[in-house]
C-alpha cells in the first residue's frame, strides 16, 4: 500500500529553489532512508511531508504530496502532524519529567484518563526501547538522561500520539556509537507498525536500517531504489561517487 | 611606548566604567544625608505610616501613608491594564502577525515610547478624565483610575518590547517540537513558548511598573493631588514622585518639609531598586 504519494514537488524558499520536480512513493512499513550532502534538499523534503516548511518565510511549494490519497494541504493541520510525528536532530526534551514529556502530546489531544496516560506512556517508552533504563525514575527531570536516552525519549512522545509515519531527521547526528545502535534497532523494530521515512548524513546508517534509499543532489531526486542496489550497483554515477565518499 | 599607551586607555575606561557607579553613590549618600534627619525627628514607622501629610501646618504633620497607597493604587491599576494588554500585544508580534504588520506594530510600539509623558498628561487631562468624570458621574475626573490608565499607556511600550525579545529568544526547536506533535498554535503558544519565555516576561512586567511608579509628570497632571488615605479607584489621591515635584519649589531649605521630601526620595529610591533588582534576577534565570 502506498501511504506517501509524492508527485513533482518543488519548494522554493523566497528566490530559493530547494527541491526540484520531485517524485517518489513511500510504501507503508518501510524505511526510506534519504541521502545526499547537506544543502540537498533532504531536510526541506521531511519537514514538507508534515508541513513544518509552511514555518519558514517565503515558503512556497508546487506538485501535490498526498497521504493515503489524500492531499495534505486538504488535512487539518493538527491531525496530519498527529498523523506524521517527527524526531529532530538534536533531541529536545521538554522541561518536564520523562513521564510528563512522553505524556505530552497525548495530554494536548485531550487524554485526561489517569489509567489510559500510564498505559500509553509505558508502551510508548517500551517501543522506543527505554523502558527498562527509566521505568523506576518516571518523575525525574528529563534533562538528567543521557543523549541517547534523550532521544529515545523524543520518540516514545512521538510514538505516544499514535502517528502512522514517523519522520526521522538525523536522529543520531549528536549521539555516540552505542546510543545510534539503540536508535537503529528501535526504528527496525518500529517498521512493523509505522512507515519510515529516515534522512541521514551516515551513509552506513542508510545501509543498516533503509529497505530503500533515495539520494538527493541540489535539491533533484537523483535515484530512489532498493538499498542493496545503491549501495551495490547505482545507476547514476552521481550517487556512486557520493556513496564512496567522493564529495559531500 | 606601545605599552605606555595600552595602560594609559585602560585606566580611562576603568575610569569610565566606575564613574557611573560613583555619581549612583554620591546621590544615594546625598540623599541619605539630607533625609535621614526626618527618621530621627518623626521616626521611620510614624513617617512611612502616619495617615496625615500636612508638611505646612504648625506642627507640621509628615505621614506619608496616603502618598504610598497612591503611588501603589496607580501602578496597581496601570499593571492591570498593561501586563494583559502589553503581553498579549507581544504574543500577538513575536508569534503570530504577518511580517507586514510585526513591524508597522513595532513602529507604532516605539512611536509610543517617543511621546514625552508630559504630552501624554496633557492629552489624558482634555480627554480621559472628562471622560471618566462622565462615565462614572464623579464630581471631578482626576482619579487615581484616570492616572493608571494614562500609566499603563507608558508601561506599555517597556513590557511589549522586552516579552517580545523574551519570546523571540524561545528556541525555535521547542515550537517546532510541540507543532511537529500536532499541537496548535495556542496550545503551543500557551503551553511551551510562554512557560519557555515565563522569566523574561517576568523581568518586563517588573521593569514596566518601574517605570510606572517612577513617573512624575502625568500622574501629577492628572490625579488630582490630594493626599488623603484613597478608599477607592474614582478618588483624587497623589503619588510619592509628584509631592516632590510640586512641593520642591516651596519648601523652605532647611526646614522639616524639606527634609521630608528627600526622605520621599529615599522611599522612591528602594522600591525603584527593589523592582530593578526583581527584574535582574529574573532576566539572569532565563540565561
Amino acid at each position: 500500500m502506498v501511504k506517501f504519494d509524492i508527485r513533482d514537488l518543488d519548494v522554493w524558499f523566497g528566490p530559493v529553489h530547494a527541491l526540484k520536480k520531485v517524485s517518489m512513493a513511500v510504501e507503508a512499513n518501510e524505511i526510506v532512508s534519504v541521502i545526499g550532502p547537506s544543502n540537498s534538499g533532504k531536510t526541506t523534503f521531511l519537514r514538507t511531508l508534515n508541513r513544518l516548511s509552511d514555518l519558514t518565510l517565503n515558503f512556497k511549494m508546487a506538485g501535490t504530496i498526498r497521504l493515503e490519497q489524500e492531499n495534505i494541504n486538504d488535512i487539518d493541520i493538527g491531525l496530519l502532524r498527529k498523523k506524521i510525528g517527527m524526531v529532530f536532530a538534536l533531541p529536545l526534551p521538554l522541561p518536564l519529567s520523562i513521564f510528563d514529556n512522553v505524556a505530552y502530546g497525548i495530554r494536548m489531544h485531550g487524554m485526561k484518563n489517569k489509567k489510559a496516560l500510564e498505559k500509553t506512556v509505558e508502551g510508548s517508552l517500551q517501543e522506543a526501547y527505554l523502558w527498562d533504563e527509566v521505568k523506576d525514575r518516571l518523575g525525574e527531570s528529563a534533562f538528567k538522561l543521557s543523549g541517547g536516552q534523550q532521544q529515545r525519549l523524543c520518540i516514545a512522545r512521538t510514538l505516544a500520539v499514535e502517528p502512522e509515519v514517523i519522520l526521522f531527521d538525523e536522529p543520531c547526528s549528536g549521539l555516540d556509537p552505542i546510543s545510534t545502535a539503540k536508535v537503529e534497532d528501535a526504528m527496525v523494530k518500529l517498521k512493523e507498525k509505522y512507515t519510515i521515512v529516515l534522512v541521514t548524513n551516515n551513509v552506513k546508517q542508510a545501509a543498516r536500517v533503509g529497505d530503500r534509499t533515495a539520494f538527493f543532489l541540489n535539491g533533484e531526486l537523483i535515484e530512489l531504489d532498493e538499498t542493496d542496489r545503491i549501495f551495490t550497483a547505482p545507476k547514476d554515477k552521481r550517487t556512486d561517487g557520493y556513496i564512496r565518499g567522493k564529495f559531500g | 611606548m606601545r605599552k605606555f599607551k595600552e595602560i594609559i586607555i585602560e585606566k580611562l575606561i576603568l575610569i569610565c566604567g566606575l564613574a557611573s557607579i560613583f555619581f549612583v553613590a554620591l546621590i544615594f549618600i546625598f540623599l541619605l544625608k539630607e533625609g535621614i534627619q526626618v527618621f530621627k525627628s518623626v521616626g521611620l514607622f510614624k513617617f512611612l505610616f502616619g495617615k496625615s501629610w500636612y508638611p505646612i501646618s504648625e506642627p507640621p504633620q509628615l505621614g506619608i501613608l496616603p502618598l504610598i497607597l497612591g503611588s501603589l493604587l496607580v501602578t496597581a491599576g496601570a499593571a492591570a491594564i498593561s501586563i494583559p494588554i502589553g503581553v498579549g500585544c507581544a504574543i500577538y508580534i513575536a508569534e503570530i502577525a504577518p511580517l507586514k504588520i510585526k513591524e508597522i506594530l513595532k513602529a507604532g510600539i516605539e512611536l509610543l515610547a517617543a511621546i514625552p509623558s508630559v504630552v501624554l498628561g496633557f492629552i489624558g487631562m482634555v480627554t480621559l478624565v472628562p471622560l471618566v468624570k462622565t462615565v462614572f458621574h464623579l464630581p471631578t475626573g482626576l482619579t487615581a483610575l484616570a492616572g493608571s490608565i494614562m500609566l499603563a499607556f507608558m508601561a506599555m511600550p517597556t513590557i511589549v518590547s522586552i516579552a517580545e525579545d523574551a519570546l523571540y529568544s524561545v528556541p525555535k526547536t521547542y515550537k517546532e517540537g510541540a507543532l511537529a506533535l500536532g499541537a496548535t498554535q495556542w496550545q503551543t503558544i500557551w503551553r511551551v513558548m510562554l512557560p519557555a519565555a515565563s522569566s523574561g516576561i517576568l523581568a518586563a512586567v517588573m521593569l514596566g511598573i518601574g517605570r510606572v511608579i517612577g513617573e512624575t509628570m502625568a500622574v501629577m497632571m492628572i490625579t488630582g493631588n490630594a493626599a488623603v488615605l484613597p478608599k477607592s479607584i474614582l478618588v483624587p489621591v497623589r503619588t510619592l514622585t509628584a509631592t516632590i515635584a510640586a512641593e520642591m519649589g516651596e519648601a523652605v531649605v532647611g526646614a522639616e518639609h524639606y527634609f521630608a521630601l528627600f526622605a520621599i526620595g529615599i522611599v522612591l529610591f528602594v522600591i525603584s531598586f527593589a523592582i530593578n533588582v526583581t527584574a535582574d534576577l529574573f532576566l539572569h534565570k532565563r540565561e
